[in-house]
C-alpha cells in the first residue's frame, strides 16, 4: 500500500487516514489544443466509492478516460502531471498498458456485451492474462458471475448468448466481466443511465458491496444516485475541480457555491 | 429566504408556499397570544373559548405544511440548502404549533380564572407575553429573511424572558404563602407563565433552525438558560 493519504481539505468527516489507491497530481489533459482538464489533483480512497458529478462537458468522463488510458488509443490527446496507482504513474508511457488494464477496469454507460456466450464474455479477458485448466476457468467464470450478483439468473444457461440478456442483466455481466481480471480499481460510467429503477437498484446494491473489494470511481449525472451510493463526491465543472468531499458534506452542506447551485438545480 | 433561481421554477414557487404557509402559521400565534392576554385581562370568557378554538387553524396549516414538506422530499429530492429549508420548515411548523397550543392554554386557564377574584398579579403575564411575542416575531423575521444574525440574538434575548419568568414564579409563590385562598388562582397563573416562557424556547428553536439553514450547523455554544425554578 502506498504511503499517501487522502487530503480533502473542505471537510471535516473524512479522516486524514483513509489510505489512497488513485492519485491525480497536478493532472491536465489535451483534446489537441483544447485543455479539457486543468491542472487537477484528486485522491480516490481505497476501498470506498467516489462520486464524480458536474454538468456535460465538465471533464468527469475524460477523467475516467485518463484512468485508464484509453485516451492513448487516439492521436492528437494527451495527459500531462501524474496518476499515481498504489505510488506508480500510470500515465507514463513506461508503465505496461496491459498491467495497468488488469488493475483498473472500466464499466460504460451502455452495456456492450461480446456477441459471444454468456461464458465466454466473461472467460474472453481472462485468457489474455491467464492460462487456466477448463475446471479452473468455470470457477473463475462462476465466481465472477456471483460476483457481478448474475450467476442466479444465467448459471442455467452460460451456453446462451449474451445479447439474449436484458439491458440490466447485460450491464452486470460488463460488470462481472471487468470483475474476473480481478482489478485493484474500477470506473463506472454512468453505468445506470439506460436501465429501469429495478436494474439500477441492482446496480447499485452491486457498487455497495463490491467497494469491500475494489476502489470504485463512479460518474453519474443522477445527483440522488451519487448520493446513495459514494462515500466521497468529487464536483467538476469546466475542467477543475471545484469541490471534493465526503458525500454525506456535499449534498448537505456544500462550501461552494458553485457546487450548491449545481447540486441544488440551479444551473447546469 | 431562498434564492428564486432555480432551473425549475415550479420548485421555486414551492419553497415559496411553505414560507408563506410559515409565515400565515406564525402571524396567527403571534394573534392567538395577544387574544389570549387580552381576554385574561378583559375576563371575558366567551372570547376566551373562542381563542381556544381558532388554535385549529394553526394546527390545520401545521399539517398542509407536513403535507407539502412530504411532497417536496418525494418529487424533488431537494439537497444542500434546500434540503436544509424543507426540514426547518417542517421543525418549525412543529414548534409553531406548539406555540399554538400554549396560546390556547392561556386562555383556557383564563376561563377558569374568571371564577376566582381578580389577581393583581395577572397583569404580570401581560409584560412576560409581550416579551414572548417580541421574541416570536424576530424569529420568525429571521426565518423570513434567513438572518442568521438576528437568529443569533434571539437564542440569546431567550434568558431575559426566563430571568422574568423565575422572577414571577417567585412572586406567586411569596402570594401563595402569604393568603392560602389565592393557591388555585396562582398556580393557574403559574402554568400560563411557564406556558410562556414555554413559548420562548419555541421561538429560540426557531432561531436555531434558521441559522441551521444559512450555515448548515447548529450555532455553538449552550444556549443560555436564566429559568431558577427548578433550583
Amino acid at each position: 500500500m502506498a504511503n499517501f493519504h487522502l487530503n480533502v481539505p473542505q471537510t471535516a468527516t473524512v479522516t486524514s487516514t483513509t489510505p489512497v489507491k488513485l492519485s491525480a497530481r497536478d493532472l491536465a489533459f489535451y483534446y489537441g489544443d483544447f485543455k479539457a482538464i486543468k491542472e487537477l489533483s484528486l485522491d480516490v480512497p481505497e476501498n470506498k466509492v467516489t462520486a464524480l458529478i458536474g454538468p456535460s462537458g465538465c471533464g468527469k468522463s475524460t477523467l475516467l478516460r485518463i484512468f485508464n488510458r484509453i485516451y492513448s488509443l487516439y492521436p492528437k490527446q494527451r495527459a500531462t502531471g501524474s496518476v499515481l496507482l498504489d505510488g506508480e504513474n500510470i500515465i507514463d508511457s513506461n508503465y505496461p498498458l496491459n498491467k495497468l488494464r488488469s488493475k483498473v477496469g472500466m464499466v460504460f454507460q451502455k452495456p456492450v456485451p461480446f456477441p459471444m456466450s454468456i461464458y465466454d464474455n466473461i472467460a474472453y479477458g481472462i485468457k489474455h492474462y491467464q492460462r487456466l485448466s477448463r475446471a479452473d476457468m468455470d470457477v473463475r467464470v462462476e465466481q465472477a458471475l456471483r460476483q457481478g450478483a448474475l450467476w442466479d439468473e444465467v448459471k442455467d444457461k452460460l451456453k446462451q448468448s449474451a445479447l439474449g440478456l436484458s439491458g440490466g442483466q447485460q450491464q452486470r455481466l460488463c460488470i462481472a466481466r471487468a470483475i474476473a481480471l480481478q482489478p485493484e480499481v474500477i470506473l463506472f460510467d454512468e453505468p445506470t443511465s439506460a436501465l429501469d429503477p429495478i436494474a439500477t437498484g441492482k446496480i447499485e446494491q452491486l457498487i455497495s458491496e463490491l467497494k469491500q473489494q475494489f476502489s470504485i470511481l463512479i460518474v453519474t449525472h443522477n445527483m440522488q444516485q451519487a448520493a446513495r451510493v459514494s462515500d466521497f463526491t468529487a464536483f467538476m465543472y469546466l475542467g477543475e475541480l471545484v469541490e471534493h468531499g465526503s458525500t454525506e458534506t456535499i449534498f448537505t452542506k456544500p462550501t461552494k457555491k458553485q457546487t450548491e447551485d449545481y447540486i441544488t438545480g440551479r444551473f447546469g | 429566504m431562498h434564492s428564486h433561481d432555480h432551473i425549475l421554477k415550479s420548485f421555486d414557487s414551492e419553497l415559496d408556499r411553505l414560507y408563506d404557509e410559515i409565515k400565515q402559521m406564525g402571524d396567527l400565534a403571534i394573534a392567538q397570544l395577544n387574544a389570549a392576554i387580552d381576554v385574561l385581562n378583559r375576563r371575558d370568557s366567551n372570547a376566551a373559548a373562542r381563542v381556544v378554538a381558532n388554535d385549529d387553524a394553526i394546527d390545520a396549516l401545521e399539517n398542509e405544511i407536513s403535507m407539502d414538506v412530504l411532497k417536496l422530499l418525494a418529487l424533488r429530492q431537494p439537497m444542500a440548502r434546500d434540503l436544509r429549508e424543507v426540514y426547518a420548515a417542517l421543525r418549525i411548523s412543529a414548534d409553531i404549533e406548539r406555540i399554538g397550543d400554549y396560546a390556547s392554554n392561556v386562555a383556557k386557564r383564563s376561563i377558569v380564572l374568571n371564577n376566582s377574584p381578580e389577581l393583581p398579579a395577572a397583569t404580570r403575564i401581560a409584560r412576560l407575553a409581550k416579551t414572548a411575542n417580541a421574541l416570536l416575531a424576530d424569529a420568525l423575521k429571521a426565518y423570513a429573511d434567513g438572518d442568521a444574525q438576528l437568529a443569533a440574538k434571539v437564542r440569546e434575548a431567550d434568558a431575559d424572558l426566563d430571568a422574568m419568568y423565575t422572577s414571577f414564579f417567585r412572586e406567586l409563590v411569596t402570594y401563595m404563602m402569604e393568603d392560602p385562598r389565592t393557591i388555585g388562582a396562582c398556580t393557574h397563573l403559574m402554568f400560563m407563565a411557564k406556558n410562556i416562557e414555554r413559548i420562548g424556547d419555541h421561538a429560540t428553536n426557531i432561531a436555531e433552525n434558521t441559522w441551521f439553514v444559512v450555515h448548515g450547523d447548529m450555532p455553538e455554544g449552550e444556549r443560555k438558560k436564566e429559568d431558577r425554578t427548578s433550583e
